[in-house]
C-alpha cells in the first residue's frame, strides 16, 4: 500500500506532468481561462489516462512490438471517444466549452508517454494507480493554473465573483495563458528546492 | 474569392493556431531553437496538415457520414494521419531524397502534433467545402510556421544577447517570450469579423 501511495506522489510532485516533464501543453494553455474548465480538462484527461493504462498493462504482452504504437493509439482513441460522447450526453456545457480539446485528449502526449514508459511495463493494480497519481498531478496543475488566471482576469473564484470591475482580461486571452504558466513553473521550482534540501 | 482571402488572414493571423487556438504547442516549444530547424519542421507541418486534411475531409464524407459512425471520427482520423505520416516519409524518400535530408527527422514527431488532429477536426465543424478545407489548413500550416520561425528569431537573440535569471532559463523564459508574442498576434484581432 505504501508502494501505491509513493505512486501517486511521484505523480502529482516528482513527475508532474505539467511542471516538471512539460509535457501536454495544448489543453494546458488552451482550457484554463477559469478554474472551473482546467478542473474538468483534468478530470476527462485523468480518466481516459487510468483506464488507458488499466488496458495496456493487461493486453500489453500480446501486442507484438512492431505495431505496439498504433495499437495503443487505437485503445487510447476508443477511451476518448468513450469521454467524449459520455461527456456530450451528461455536461453539454462543459463539453461545448472545452469544444475540441476533448478528441485532441488522444495526441496529449502524457497519455501516450504513460502508456510506453509505465503500463507496459507494470502491473494492472500499479498501472492504475499510476494513472492516477500522473492524472491527479495533470488536474490539479490545471486547476490550479484556472484558479490563477480566473482570479485575475475576472477577480473570481470557480465563478463567484470576489470583487467588482473586469479584472486584467489579458489573463483570460491567449497572452495570459503562457505568464501565468511561465511565473507558476518558475514558483514550482522553487518550492521544489526547498522541499529537497529539507 | 474574398472569402478564401478571409479565410487566409483569419487562420494566419487573427486565430493562429499556436498563439490564439494553442494546437501544437509542443513542437513551438520543443524544436524552436534555431531558424533553420523551425523552417524544416513548419514546412513539414504546412505539407502533413493540407494532405491530412483533405484525406480526413473525403473520409467524413465518403465514408463515415454514409454509414452514419460519425462517432468513429477521433479513433479514425489519428489512424489515418498517423498512417499518411508514415506513407510521406516512405514516398518522399524515394521520390526525392532532397527534401527528405531537409523533412525527415521531424515527420514523425508530426503524428502526435495536436494542429494536424485540431485543424482537420475543425473543418470539419466548420462545415467547410474541399476548397474551403484545403485553403483553411494551407492557411493554418503557413500561420503554424509563421509563428514557428518568429519565436527560433527570438530565442536565438535571447540566447545570444541576454542574461536571464537562473530561476527562468529553459521554459519559463520561452513561455513569456511566446506570451509577447501573441500578445503582438493580438493587434491583428477585429480585422477579420
Amino acid at each position: 500500500m505504501k508502494k501505491r501511495i509513493q505512486i501517486i506522489l511521484k505523480g502529482i510532485f516528482e513527475e508532474n506532468p505539467i511542471f516538471v516533464l512539460v509535457l501536454g501543453m495544448c489543453p494546458t494553455l488552451a482550457t484554463t481561462s477559469s478554474a472551473i474548465n482546467g478542473l474538468s480538462m483534468g478530470l476527462a484527461t485523468a480518466f481516459v489516462l487510468m483506464l488507458s493504462n488499466l488496458t495496456i498493462s493487461l493486453v500489453g504482452k500480446m501486442i507484438p512490438d512492431k505495431v505496439r504504437i498504433p495499437s495503443y493509439i487505437v485503445i487510447i482513441a476508443a477511451f476518448v471517444t468513450v469521454v467524449d460522447l459520455l461527456m456530450a450526453g451528461y455536461l453539454p456545457d462543459i463539453h461545448s466549452t472545452l469544444g475540441i480539446f476533448i478528441p485532441l485528449i488522444v495526441v496529449n502526449c502524457i497519455v501516450l508517454a504513460r502508456a510506453e514508459s509505465f503500463a507496459a511495463k507494470n502491473r494492472a493494480a500499479d498501472s492504475i494507480f499510476d494513472g492516477l497519481g500522473i492524472g491527479l498531478g495533470f488536474t490539479l496543475a490545471l486547476t490550479f493554473l484556472g484558479f490563477v488566471r480566473e482570479l485575475l482576469g475576472s477577480y473570481s473564484v470557480f465563478g463567484y465573483k470576489l470583487a467588482p470591475g473586469d479584472g486584467i482580461i489579458l489573463f483570460i486571452l491567449a497572452p495570459g495563458a503562457f505568464f501565468a504558466l511561465a511565473y507558476l513553473m518558475i514558483l514550482f521550482n522553487i518550492v521544489k528546492k526547498k522541499f529537497i534540501k529539507k | 474569392m474574398s472569402e478564401y482571402i478571409l479565410i487566409v488572414i483569419a487562420a494566419i493571423f487573427v486565430n493562429n493556431v499556436v498563439l490564439a487556438q494553442f494546437l501544437g504547442i509542443c513542437p513551438f516549444l520543443g524544436v524552436s531553437n534555431k531558424v533553420s530547424t523551425s523552417l524544416g519542421m513548419g514546412g513539414a507541418v504546412v505539407f502533413v496538415l493540407t494532405l491530412s486534411s483533405i484525406v480526413t475531409y473525403l473520409i467524413q464524407h465518403f465514408i463515415l457520414i454514409p454509414l452514419k459512425i460519425e462517432y468513429m471520427q477521433t479513433l479514425t482520423f489519428i489512424l489515418v494521419i498517423a498512417a499518411l505520416v508514415q506513407m510521406v516519409e516512405i514516398i518522399l524518400k524515394k521520390v526525392s531524397p532532397a527534401l527528405y535530408q531537409a523533412l525527415g527527422i521531424f515527420l514523425p514527431l508530426i503524428t502526435t502534433n495536436c494542429a494536424v488532429l485540431g485543424i482537420a477536426i475543425l473543418s470539419i465543424q466548420k462545415d467547410y467545402g474541399l476548397a474551403q478545407t484545403t485553403i483553411f489548413s494551407l492557411a493554418s500550416g503557413a500561420g503554424f510556421a509563421l509563428a514557428l520561425i518568429l519565436f527560433a528569431g527570438l530565442r536565438e537573440q535571447l540566447d545570444l544577447t541576454s542574461d536571464v535569471p537562473k530561476q527562468m532559463k529553459g521554459y519559463p523564459v520561452a513561455l513569456i517570450v511566446a506570451g509577447l508574442l501573441a500578445m503582438a498576434f493580438m493587434g491583428f484581432s477585429g480585422i477579420v469579423k
